[in-house]
């Protein structure tokens, strides 16, 4: 992008300027408008309910309390009153954390190499491939879920197949266990791993992998000092695009995790729906948003470091 | 040159993962398409062709409403958020940066940015609010949420399309005493529409397919085709579901299907 010139205007230019600026701002208000009320505006009256008291049933007492912070980590025991961690939360938590990066990692495993395999056909037959990519990405989430969860169950195909096989007598009990909403995880979002590797590779000039042949570099040398670099923006953002969704999760735990896998999403949704307890659920949403919004500020700061000129 | 190029690109072992990914993909859905046309009711075993569950599907009132309801959300969802996305993306490329883009840009992008959870329960406590002042329970407060989360969806593509365009046609139909608003009309808007129609398809699937804002937002009564189907997983599990998956999905195929050959036979 061209720099402002640094020439100082004439009063007209600088009038028909601000004029610009001003029907610019005008042309983005109604979008602006109907975000604030039904996006990120309502966000601030969720950072309200988290420093009240929760009410009797549902709802919150307008008082202020720290009640709310206070139970994202920590239980008071209701007879003597002694504070202790609050380790359900906690388990909660770590299993957020270790789903998305096992999902994050499986999806890079198999993300990267299609986007590979789909950058090195012809050119003719790259957007086919990557159409196929394209489905199960635009691809009712419900639905893709749904689909593995009928794979896997215990009246499954998988199951049955096996049992017609004679390999197992019993079916395999794959749903409702961490596996089965790791696996889900990582077939929902593998598409979002694919679509940015696929677009840092689609211009990457092979003439590098051939100067490094000639140079007598091994394919893992190429793979690692060329192909990787020059891919790594496609690959952080990627990461991102599969790490952020995944800890923010609440359908795929919701249907494949049962009641004994819930993620922070589910938690949440625990304190608004039978939890009743709507500043705790308040201060786990505001905890969600600050992590996304830290791994967010990690990757603009990683993006800046790889492209100076951006 | 062309089968040395070929080998340089070879790295073993990429393609057999791509072709395993593909078929990973693909295999559960079409499982789930093929035993929608199962005439028994197991969801594993093969008992015949037929057309049985649609027509449960098709008979049931619930899965009706919730039809029309999605359609009706969706298409006002898309409507509203492409409008305001056009307006917006005219104002944020015609002029050049200048002081608040950015701030712009990010407002904009939010919903894809906040964990949709979070946005839910934002919704939920504030339309809360709003339901006992006003006493209205109607469908504008999913359409408001649909078509805010759909703004980014849209706003993208007409972006895009507004970046890559030649102002000098413009700038020719203004030296030919154009008013604003004919130059508007006969040269951006026609040249501007691919990316309106891209914005605005992309905004209906994405509404259509939404689940976790729905749930929240819904009043009693106003279940959506992925919130009623989500509704009956927690009881015995019906190849009527799986017959409503495989009708999404023909639309949603249907759509990006035309949306690829719009794109390619601009290119």
């Amino acid at each position: 992008m061209a720099r402002p010139s640094l020439r100082t205007r004439s009063p007209e230019e600088q009038a028909a300027r601000s004029a610009r600026i001003r029907a610019s701002w005008l042309l983005s208000t109604p979008a602006l408008i109907l975000l604030t009320f039904a996006a990120f505006g309502p966000l601030l009256i969720v950072l309200a309910y988290s420093f009240v008291a929760p009410g009797e049933y549902s709802g919150v007492v307008w008082e202020l309390s720290g009640q709310g912070w206070f139970e994202v980590l920590f239980t008071r025991d209701i007879f003597d009153d002694t504070v202790s961690l609050a380790q359900a939360h906690l388990s909660i938590f770590w299993r957020s954390a270790s789903l998305s990066l096992l999902t994050t990692l499986i999806t890079l495993i198999f993300g990267f190499p299609t986007a590979y395999f789909i950058a090195t056909r012809p050119e003719r037959q790259r957007p086919l491939w990557l159409f196929l990519i394209t489905i199960p990405f635009w691809t009712n989430l419900l639905i893709r879920t749904f689909a593995i969860m009928e794979v896997i169950r215990n009246e499954g195909i998988v199951n049955t197949v096996l049992l017609n096989l004679g390999i197992i007598d019993q079916p395999l009990q794959m749903l409702y266990t961490y596996g089965s909403v790791l696996l889900g995880m990582a077939y929902v979002y593998l598409p979002l791993m694919v679509l940015p590797i696929y677009a840092s590779m689609e211009r990457f000039d092979f003439r590098l992998v051939e100067a490094g042949y000639d140079l007598y570099a091994s394919r893992l040398d190429i793979l690692r000092l060329i192909v990787l670099p020059i891919v790594k923006p496609g690959i952080v953002a990627g990461s991102i695009l599969v790490f952020v969704p995944s800890l923010g999760a609440y359908v795929t735990p919701r249907v494949l995790g049962g009641g004994n896998n819930m993620m922070l999403g589910n938690l949440i949704e625990l304190q608004f729906g039978q939890g009743r307890n709507w500043p705790l659920g308040a201060a786990l949403s505001i905890t969600l948003l600050i992590i996304v919004a830290c791994a967010l500020v990690f990757y603009v700061r990683a993006a800046n470091r790889e492209d100076p000129h951006g | 040159m062309a089968d040395r190029t070929f080998e340089v690109r070879r790295l073993p072992g990429m393609a057999a993962i791509a072709i395993t990914c593909f078929v990973i993909l693909y295999a559960p859905i079409v499982t789930l398409v093929v035993y929608s046309f199962n005439a028994g009711s197991s969801v594993a075993l093969w008992e015949g062709l037929s057309l049985r569950w649609y027509a449960v599907a098709w008979d049931n009132v619930a899965v009706q409403e919730a039809a029309i309801r999605s359609l009706v959300v969706a298409a006002s969802a898309a409507a509203i958020a492409t409008v305001l996305a056009t307006l917006a993306a005219l104002g944020t490329t015609r002029t050049g940066p200048f002081p608040g883009r950015m701030t712009i840009y990010t407002l904009i992008n939010q919903p894809l940015m906040v964990p949709e959870i979070v946005t839910a329960v934002a919704l939920l406590i504030f339309f809360a609010m709003i339901k006992v002042a006003t006493g209205y329970t109607g469908l504008a407060y999913l359409i408001a949420a649909h078509a805010a989360f759909c703004v980014p969806f849209a706003y993208l593509p007409i972006r895009a399309r507004l970046e890559g365009m030649d102002l000098s046609l413009e700038r020719a139909a203004a030296d030919l005493y154009a008013t604003p608003f004919a130059t508007f009309r006969h040269i951006t808007l026609p040249l501007m529409a691919p990316g309106i129609v891209a914005g605005a398809m992309l905004a209906f699937v994405i509404s259509l397919d939404d689940v976790v804002i729905t749930e929240f937002v819904k009043s009693a009564g106003q279940d959506t085709l992925p919130t009623y189907m989500l509704g009956q997983l927690r009881r015995a599990i019906s190849p009527e579901v799986n017959a409503i998956s495989t009708a999404l999905l023909a639309l949603t195929v249907l759509l990006l299907t035309a949306f690829f050959f719009l794109n390619r036979k601009r290119n």
